[in-house]
């Protein structure tokens, strides 16, 4: 390979020697390799990416948040993205925290849910303080059902609410008796009939083989859940229709699932969230474990530092619009979803998805030059997660905060865009970076590690 | 005259490209200066010195891209930033399975994407070159550090992990190696065979292994070690790396090793090893003793060295370093007796103009033995350094690829403007009696240096002629047949603008002294 004057390389084309050009650019920050303790950074991040390889996602069942989720209790509100106040919240996470709390009756209406949070009678709490993930707003509240995934390698659980399907949804901002509906629906039907359904079935579902087929069908298992939908279908109807002893409750199950082409995104998100947890806690190794946003602040937290997080305002997503929607109505980007990126698919898979490339703006060429220009960032490649359109190469793993410094190249994301407005829901979707601030705050806390 | 500037944030390219593009602003309609670069601190200061530096360059970093240029007019500085932009966004070709203008880029992500690759090249500025050498070797990769202004400290940690993990590390300041066949960096195109030469110097590895090749003889592999290698610090590292591995290699069974007189701790050691192996082994420490240890065959200079390489092949037939200087010396004496007749009274002087120090090095060595005392801007002594480079004095031999002459333009082995410029130069001055120049071929090197070169000889010996004198010039060109270039197309065209082209450097050099001793 050629790293410096092209004229070498054209040399070496015209003797018929095979050569690879580097596009090469100065290090914008000096390379680092030892921790100033002297840790290893290469080894520590070896053994981040090992940990995420050999963990193995599956999906055990469903539980109340406020049963199954450790530490969870009556007034306390999960969000999206790093730890925010209430009077910072956008409006498409304040209009699901409102509904919510009418959701659970500790409010009668929206107006007197946003008292109620503005006085201080809530908990806000990350989602991933407590071991889960959630979409867009991404507010889980305790009585919510919420899938409950385990790694079985390590051991550590994972969770995250079922997904409710587009437009005026919760997650979305949206609230009413339209969205309260459904989410009682959710609770009543949905939620004890796929519990039932996965509890006859030994050792759950494998969402990591789930993850794997969807990504040689098309899906990136982010912004395109198609695939990974259909299959989450195909492993759990027999069960369903073993367990379920009223037919037209299986079928309204069923054709739930079957109408929300997002309905795999929670699990991919849970998944992703049980594979990277083990790797909390390495020291020295600036691989992220977190990288989620609330609407207002885009957030990241390493392996090697994992209770700190980094943060910078949210980006504005560069998209497609629904009719009668534009750019002025777009929310800044949210949720926990890039919990996929940081796991080494969604965006960085776009090569196996160029069909979300179209929707998203882009062509099927961008959709590769993503995951090639995200190999730069990550420490490794995935063992499990492969693009057949890459000769079956591994997923780029590990977003390195080193290699984003040095670099300079932000993580690419595609995402859903809120309207910003509280009550209305969502308006498109598309693509952007992560924002630099964050990793390079992070990266001059890893030189004083 | 107005002065426009364009800035690109967050933009590098490599120094060569910068300064194509400026020559070909430069070319530009009503265009009368322009630079491109990156914008250094170091750079800025030169943009102001020459009036080029406009305040919204003032807030440019050194990852930023710079484009002044100076016009006769608005409208043509106008369009020449918009040229501007247009070549400094094309793009090379990717790779082998690239994809449509995707490049990696770094070399860790390369070799990932390419887990066949075994060596990298790399010639980034210094300040980066040795944290990209770290990378490839932790990749696994043989390296040829092309790039100079490396720290010491550096090349000897680079260098003992090397070793330590059977890696090369070529350099730095390393342009040649000849590996597997494939010429790295400015290097020829040589037949295989079982010749393996270990050179710190680059261009003496290229004279070298053509002159081996105009004998018939072969190259199994070319090493590299990087002009400091047998310095104290380093301690031939390098050197002693790749002796020990073409001592083991099958394909090997003649060794060469090339260096300028190494420090003495150094030359012992390499001579102790020289003598371990069983291969017939030729040491040329340019212009060093010729009493070595009695396990190795000395060379003085590199034809020398190419001669009693090839003496040593087995199956050689051609003639011995005694036969070919006998027969040089009858055909020089020949020739010089009936060029010095053509000369003028006053004409006394002997002006070298050299691409590079190892064969300004050699010449020197050479032209001592006739001349005496030759003047240089890299002189055998330090009495005899030129006091002022930009002015001949007496015998004079210039390397104008060194430091001096090289800041911020191209190299003379790639743009032959600098040696032109001083080539007319020493034609208007009447003592000058003799040019010296040597012209470097193969991959790397200017594609045609005598399309540029001849035309040059042509006009400064017609310029001679009207002042009555006639300018001799003699020349010695380095490369093959097989190089991009064409050998004999190359040396016809500068013998047809009146060069008198030797078979050699050191011919070449002998040829000039004997003139002038006439």
């Amino acid at each position: 390979m050629n790293a410096g004057l092209d004229a070498f390389a054209q040399s070496l084309r015209a003797q018929g020697a095979a050569v690879t050009q580097v596009d090469w650019s100065p290090p914008r920050v000096p390379k680092l390799h030892h921790t100033g303790q002297g840790i290893d950074i290469e080894a520590a991040n070896a053994e981040a990416c090992r940990r995420i390889n050999a963990g193995r996602p599956r999906l055990l069942g469903l539980g109340p948040a406020r049963q199954v989720i450790p530490g969870c209790h009556d007034r306390l509100i999960l969000h999206a993205g790093p730890p925010i106040a209430w009077e910072r919240m956008c409006g498409p996470q304040r209009g699901a925290v409102m509904g919510a709390l009418v959701y659970e009756g500790l409010a009668e209406d929206e107006e007197q849910a946003a008292a109620l949070a503005a006085e201080g009678e809530v908990e806000f709490a990350p989602c991933h303080h407590y071991h889960a993930v959630g979409p867009m707003a991404g507010i889980i509240s305790p009585s919510m059902p919420v899938f409950v995934v385990e790694n079985q390698a390590y051991g550590n659980l994972a969770y995250a609410t079922q997904n409710e399907g587009l437009g005026r949804v919760l997650r979305y901002g949206a609230y009413g008796p339209g969205v309260y509906e459904r989410l009682r629906w959710m609770e009543e039907m949905l939620y004890p009939t796929l519990q039932a359904a996965l509890e006859s079935i030994e050792d759950g579902i494998d969402l990591r083989a789930l993850i794997s087929q969807a990504l040689h069908m098309g899906d990136e298992c982010h912004n395109r859940n198609r695939a990974g939908t259909s299959l989450f279908l195909r492993a759990i109807t027999p069960a369903l229709m073993r367990t379920c002893p009223d037919g037209q409750r299986a079928a309204a199950v069923f054709e739930f699932i079957e109408k929300n082409d997002h309905f795999f995104l929670n699990l991919s998100m849970a998944a992703a969230k049980a594979l990277l947890e083990p790797a909390e806690g390495i020291p020295g190794s600036t691989v992220l474990s977190v990288m989620a946003r609330n609407g207002t602040d885009f957030g990241i937290r390493l392996a090697g530092e994992p209770e700190r997080w980094f943060t910078a305002p949210a980006g504005v997503v560069d998209g497609l619009y629904l009719p009668g929607f534009g750019a002025e109505d777009a929310n800044p980007d949210i949720g926990d979803s890039t919990v996929t990126e940081t796991a080494g698919f969604g965006a960085f898979a776009m090569a196996g998805a160029p069909a979300i490339a179209r929707f998203v703006g882009g062509s099927p060429e961008d959709a590769l030059e993503t995951t090639l220009e995200m190999y730069e960032i990550c420490f490794a490649e995935h063992e499990h997660f492969t693009l057949p359109a890459l000769d079956f190469r591994g997923t780029p793993l590990g977003i390195d905060v080193r290699l984003v410094a040095e670099s300079g190249i932000r993580p690419r994301l595609n995402t859903g865009i809120a309207h910003k407005e509280p009550g209305i829901g969502m308006v498109g979707a598309g693509v952007l970076r992560a924002p630099a601030a964050c990793f390079e705050a992070a990266f001059r806390a890893v030189q004083r590690w | 005259m107005p002065v426009q500037t364009l800035l690109q944030a967050s933009t590098y390219r490599d120094s060569v490209t910068l300064m194509q593009v400026a020559r070909d602003l430069t070319q530009l309609a009503g265009v009368q200066d322009a630079a491109v670069v990156m914008g250094t601190g170091a750079n800025k200061a030169l943009l102001r010195e020459a009036g080029l530096l406009q305040p919204e360059s003032e807030a440019a970093g050194p990852n930023d891209l710079l484009v002044a240029v100076r016009a006769e007019s608005q409208s043509d500085a106008e369009q020449a930033l918009e040229r501007a932009g247009q070549l400094l966004a094309r793009r090379p070709a990717s790779g082998p399975g690239g994809r449509r203008g995707f490049r990696p880029r770094s070399i860790r992500s390369a070799a990932r994407a390419q887990p066949a690759a075994n060596l990298a090249l790399i010639s980034v500025p210094g300040a980066h070159a040795a944290a990209e050498a770290w990378e490839a070797l932790h990749q696994g990769l043989h390296v040829l550090l092309f790039s100079d202004n490396v720290p010491l400290e550096d090349e000897v940690a680079l260098k003992r992990y090397a070793v330590e993990h059977g890696l090369l590390l070529m350099g730095p300041d390393c342009g040649t190696a000849i590996l597997d066949g494939v010429a790295l960096g400015f290097a020829n195109a040589v037949p295989r065979g079982p010749v393996g030469i270990v050179s710190a110097s680059g261009t003496g590895l290229q004279e070298a292994a053509c002159l081996l090749a105009r004998l018939g003889v072969g190259l199994s592999q070319g090493i590299g070690t990087g002009g400091r290698d047998l310095k104290e610090a380093v301690g031939g590292l390098m050197m002693l790396e790749g002796l020990r591995r073409l001592q083991q290699d099958p394909a090997s069974e003649v060794l060469l090793l090339i260096s300028k007189p190494p420090a003495a701790s150094v030359a012992e050691r390499v001579l102790t090893q020289a003598g371990r192996g069983d291969k017939p082994t030729v040491v040329c420490f340019l212009g060093g003793e010729t009493e070595l240890a009695s396990a190795v065959i000395p060379a003085r200079t590199l034809q020398e060295a190419a001669y009693r390489t090839a003496a040593q092949v087995a199956g050689y037939s051609g003639p011995s370093l005694e036969q070919a200087l006998e027969r040089e010396r009858a055909e020089q004496r020949a020739l010089a007796g009936e060029l010095a007749a053509r000369l003028q009274a006053g004409q006394r002087c002997l002006r070298g103009l050299y691409s590079g120090g190892t064969l300004a090095g050699e010449a020197l060595i050479v032209l001592e033995d006739s001349l005496g005392a030759v003047r240089s801007n890299v002189p055998l002594r330090p009495e005899l350094a030129l006091p002022d480079p930009a002015r001949s004095q007496g015998h004079c031999l210039l390397d104008l690829g060194a430091d001096e002459f090289t800041v911020g333009r191209p190299h003379p082995m790639l743009d032959h403007d600098l040696r032109i410029r001083r080539l007319f130069q020493e034609a208007t001055d009447p003592e000058v009696a003799v040019i010296l120049l040597d012209i470097v071929l193969g991959y790397g090197a200017h594609p045609d240096p005598a399309a540029e070169l001849a035309p040059a000889l042509y006009r400064a010996r017609a310029q001679a002629a009207q002042d009555g004198r006639e300018l001799l010039v003699v020349a010695s060109v380095t490369g093959t047949a097989d190089d991009p270039q064409d050998l004999q197309r190359q040396v016809g065209a500068l013998e047809g603008a009146g060069a008198v082209v030797a078979p050699c450097n050191a011919a070449a050099a002998r040829l000039a002294g004997r003139i002038l001793e006439y």
